[in-house]
């Protein structure tokens, strides 16, 4: 059989057919487009949130008090006094799957520059902090070891603070700014970090040795979390596991015993993200499959219509000498012809929509080579599966009665 | 003078409910290369079902038909479609043209179920037998920009193009008015000069008197076979007729 008169053949009548070829095409153009668009929207949308976790520093694990009872009273975990210095003392020198780790405890308050105030929390911490969250000190400096030791009345600044104290374009580096009655002197200033996937400002920040903040502050001794960050995210686990060890060596908590600390790391919260992330997609995807599914059922009826108002033209080619295998594949090349028209037009829509999205939305979007490739097949597919039943129907038609159909 | 068609003894019996209906019943004759054959008869006298036979896309119940010494009643659905494309030129009553095809596409066609034939000489065969017919100034007309008899010629053309031994024509003129039905007839007794054999189905007597002979069929039986002495020019007989006054 000679394939390439077969696709000529086929050419021909889809092309003195136009209008109604283009709108069969477009059931599979809408399909395969959206297929794209709504896979690049969802993993666009996970791959922006992914990177916003990562921002907060993607090996992350956070340790807090928790699960405490009270003569039989359950307790909030910020009221649990479990966490100490020397858990943090002796994590920092048992663990091997950290890298860095401080102790954490925060307050909120008014801070208050001159004329100036603004509602902040403030965070009490050493100086791998920023480190662990993935902040860097744009001007000045972090404070060191000696401040902690000393409990320096110094902070570092975000920038929503100094946007908010210092609206004149003043200079903070060097400023004594109040936070509560405390004096704080300002030492450097985070560069901006913008907002989080959960809305959350993270430029609102001000941050002071953790000495300072227990003692000038809340006038504390133990620790209100320990934040911590594993060698790379794949070590997350191990160090979780190894953490919970020492704890439970320090707070000699037995076997069958509730932990009195929660420790979780920002990978399992990325996780959890990522499965919703994904089941959107997902969802995204079986709706555009659906549209791709009606673009097949839509050649399926046009080629069904095309065979019986084609009846006379099957009869005659017959009778001129093509066999029901040439009629076949006549009709199955020209749904394939359809659908993979359909789907190079689509991919080419999809992408360019997929481009377009970001810049008339502002979504983030990320284009899936996989989707590109799956839709394709799956269009060429639904092009032979749907074409398939109705070529074979004009395949088998008896060219007697077809050459007279009236 | 080679034989073209040898039919022995057929009969063709159709199913229809419980009951079986001869639609030929013990039909044989032979046509010779160059003859011109008109087979004339009512509806139900069997004409369509015979030239279904001899155009090879139905086989008899019973008898041998021989299609230029091949046998045809053994051959499979396929080998009979080959067949087809290489010996036999079919001209239908309704043209059967593609629609919103050119000319030349449409004459091609048979063309493209043939591998042997390449895309140069499917286009010079083409254009050769749209020659044959005077159509060699419309080869790019689509064929609903063509007149009735235009379109015929279209058809005649495709017919030719594969060069049959045999042109199967069934009620040719069927479909056209007068004078257009002698210009086409003049199309096939100049093609029946230069050598073609041609089998007309039809069932006007008048059309008879232009073929070199003339096969009658009633009720499945041939019950005229006579060769034709003076064979009337259809071209004379347009001449006579008086002009239409549009």
């Amino acid at each position: 059989m000679n394939y390439k008169n077969l696709i000529t053949i086929a050419l021909r009548a889809l092309f003195n057919n136009k209008v109604r070829t283009f709108l069969t095409m477009l059931g599979i153009i809408i399909g395969v487009t959206s297929v794209i668009t709504m896979l690049a929207i969802g993993s666009g949308s996970k791959q922006s949130i992914r990177d916003e976790i990562g921002e907060m520093g993607s090996n992350m694990i956070m340790i807090q008090p928790g699960n405490g009872r009270f003569g039989g009273v359950r307790q909030s975990a910020s009221d649990m006094q479990t966490l100490k210095m020397t858990d943090y003392e002796s994590l920092l020198r048992e663990t091997n799957y950290l890298s860095k780790i401080t102790p954490t405890v925060n307050s909120s308050g008014q801070a208050v520059y001159r004329a100036n105030n603004t509602p902040t929390t403030i965070y009490g911490v050493n100086e791998q902090y920023s480190d662990i969250r993935g902040y860097s000190v744009d001007e000045g400096s972090m404070f060191t070891s000696t401040d902690i030791q000393k409990a320096a009345k110094v902070c570092v600044v975000g920038q929503t603070i100094v946007k908010n104290l210092f609206p004149d374009g003043e200079n903070p580096l060097g400023k004594n700014i109040r936070f509560g009655k405390i004096p704080l002197k300002i030492i450097g200033i985070l560069e901006s970090k913008g907002y989080n996937s959960m809305g959350m400002d993270q430029d609102d920040i001000l941050l002071a040795p953790y000495t300072t903040v227990q003692k000038r502050i809340l006038a504390i001794n133990y620790l209100q979390g320990i934040t911590a960050a594993a060698i790379s995210e794949e070590y997350s686990t191990q160090a979780i596991e190894e953490i919970t060890e020492i704890l439970q060596i320090n707070h000699n908590i037995q076997i069958g015993q509730e932990n009195d600390f929660n420790v979780r790391s920002q990978q399992e919260i990325m996780e959890t993200m990522d499965s919703v992330m994904d089941m959107m997609t997902i969802l995204l995807g079986c709706i555009a499959g659906i549209s791709l599914l009606v673009g097949g059922i839509g050649i399926m009826n046009i080629m069904y219509v095309s065979v019986t108002e084609r009846t006379r033209e099957i009869g005659l080619r017959m009778s001129i000498g093509a066999k029901g295998i040439h009629i076949l594949m006549q009709f199955l090349i020209e749904a394939v012809i359809i659908s993979v028209t359909g789907g190079v037009l689509g991919v080419l829509l999809g992408v360019g929509a997929s481009c377009l999205i970001p810049i008339i939305t502002g979504w983030p979007v990320s284009v899936q080579a996989y989707s590109i490739i799956l839709s394709f097949l799956v269009c060429t597919l639904t092009g032979v599966f749907f074409g398939w039943y109705p070529a074979q129907k004009a395949s088998r038609l008896n060219p007697i009665d077809a050459i007279r159909y009236e | 003078m080679s034989e073209i068609i040898k039919v022995e003894n057929i009969k063709r019996d159709f199913l229809v409910g419980s009951e079986t209906v001869h639609a030929i019943r013990d039909i044989s004759f032979n046509v010779t290369e160059g003859e011109f054959v008109t087979i004339m008869g009512a509806s139900g006298s069997g004409k369509s079902t015979l030239l279904n036979i001899l155009g090879c896309l139905d086989v008899p119940t019973q008898g041998d038909y021989y299609l230029s010494g091949v046998q045809v009643r053994k051959m499979g659905k396929n080998e009979r479609a080959v067949l087809r494309n290489r010996k036999i030129g079919f001209v239908f009553q309704t043209y059967n043209l593609l629609p919103k095809t050119t000319a030349l596409e449409n004459v091609e066609l048979p063309l493209f179920y043939n591998k042997t034939v390449n895309i140069a000489q499917r286009k010079e065969k083409s254009v050769q037998a749209l020659h044959a017919v005077g159509l060699e100034d419309r080869m790019y007309h689509r064929s609903n920009q063509m007149s009735g008899g235009q379109q015929q010629r279209v058809a005649i053309a495709r017919a030719l193009v594969n060069d049959p031994v045999i042109i199967l024509a069934d009620e040719a003129t069927g479909n056209l008015d007068t004078r257009t039905s002698f210009e086409i007839l003049s199309v096939f007794q100049d093609l029946h000069k230069k050598g073609r054999t041609i089998l007309f189905v039809t069932h006007n007597q008048e059309i008879t008197q232009y073929g070199s002979r003339n096969i009658v069929l009633k009720d499945g039986k041939i019950i005229e076979d006579k060769i034709n002495h003076t064979i009337s020019s259809a071209k004379d007989t347009l001449a006579s007729l008086p002009v239409e006054e549009d």
